[in-house]
């Protein structure tokens, strides 16, 4: 945990309640269940035992974006797909993490075509960008922890640096 | 393999006059036949009982640009019970664009034919159901299979009407030209 001071005494640690909220925030991120393409299989191996994303606190994947604050788009985003995907994104509630994992979700990958869209970053806010065709387990969790590192840094009271979707005023609570 | 010659066989002993042509590549025989002929011939696989083609595996369609009839409409069904399948087509051209639809002898062709329209622009006779089955019913860009059909798209890929327009930002905006107006 960044700018904790240890006192010396056993048990004992002190910081801000803002890092207290961020360091419970990052270790209990509940990623929905949502899978789109190959990429899906490797997240869903991630989960298994072998690697077990749950070290992170993030194995607790949820059926229901209303019980979710990570979203990680795994594959190929047809434009077809894309309204729903808004509408799941919507219905996360704050503060909501996106994670574009693998060429396809990032940029459309090979897929320049007239319906895959060019990055789901067109519309809704992405936080993480993982890259590979697909990325490993390690890479999926590279792009965790690296979120993690973005969760310590955020503001929780105040001026919020919550993601901002377009149109959107980073801070502003809406 | 021979079993699926004497099918052929049959076929053109019953429809002396529309079968086209039937060849074969390694061991997979396609006839050809007239585009009025395309009912009749799928009726007569499906019911003849020593042909029995009773599932139908695929229907999809080709697009030959340069070609008077521009367009090939391509059924494989297979005989469950006899262990044989057969491949026939027939060719529509685009100002035509229209065959006859075998939904009415195989159900499973319904989907199928669907998107071959979705994706071609063929249409099909007597389908109970004829719309748009992967792209979106009021997609307007036409289809997007065909070889005049620009990769990308028209645009599509790239327009998002469900994203609501940006409300009005919280903090004061700076002037613009506008304002000092």
């Amino acid at each position: 945990m960044t700018g904790e001071r240890f006192t010396g005494e056993a048990g004992l640690v002190t910081l801000t309640l803002e890092q207290a909220v961020n360091w419970a925030r990052k270790g209990s991120l509940w990623p929905l269940s949502f899978g789109l393409a190959c990429c899906a299989i490797e997240m869903m191996t991630a989960v298994s035992s072998r690697y077990d994303i749950d070290r992170y606190g993030a194995g607790v994947f949820r059926a229901s974006p209303r019980q979710a604050d990570l979203m990680i788009v795994s594959g190929t985003v047809c434009r077809r797909m894309a309204p729903f995907i808004r509408k799941v994104y919507d219905q996360m509630p704050e503060p909501r993490y996106v994670i574009s994992m693998g060429s396809c979700a990032t940029s459309g990958n090979i897929y320049d075509s007239y319906s895959v869209v060019q990055g789901v970053d067109r519309f809704i806010p992405v936080d993480i960008y993982v890259p590979g065709c697909p990325p490993t387990p390690e890479a999926l969790f590279d792009g965790i922890l690296k979120l993690q590192e973005k969760i310590m840094r955020q503001r929780v009271f105040g001026a919020k640096t919550v993601t901002a979707a377009p149109g959107e005023v980073p801070g502003e609570i809406r | 393999m021979n079993g699926v010659r004497s099918v052929a066989e049959r076929l053109r002993q019953r429809f002396p006059q529309e079968i086209v042509a039937v060849t074969e590549f390694r061991g997979d025989v396609t006839v050809t036949v007239r585009k009025p002929a395309l009912l009749p011939v799928g009726r007569f696989l499906k019911e003849e009982p020593d042909l029995a083609f009773d599932y139908i595996v695929h229907v999809s369609s080709v697009d030959y640009p340069t070609q008077p009839e521009r367009f090939e409409v391509v059924y494989e069904v297979y005989s469950i019970r006899h262990r044989r399948r057969i491949r026939f087509k027939t060719r529509v051209s685009e100002t035509d664009g229209a065959v006859d639809s075998l939904s009415s002898v195989w159900h499973g062709a319904n989907f199928m034919e669907r998107e071959v329209y979705d994706m071609m622009g063929i249409r099909f006779h007597g389908h109970p159901d004829l719309r748009r089955i992967l792209m979106p019913d009021e997609y307007d860009e036409g289809f997007p299979l065909r070889k005049d059909f620009p990769l990308q798209g028209k645009g599509w890929r790239d327009t998002f009407e469900f994203l609501e327009p940006p409300a009005s930002p919280a903090v004061p905006s700076t002037p613009t030209a506008k304002d000092a107006a």
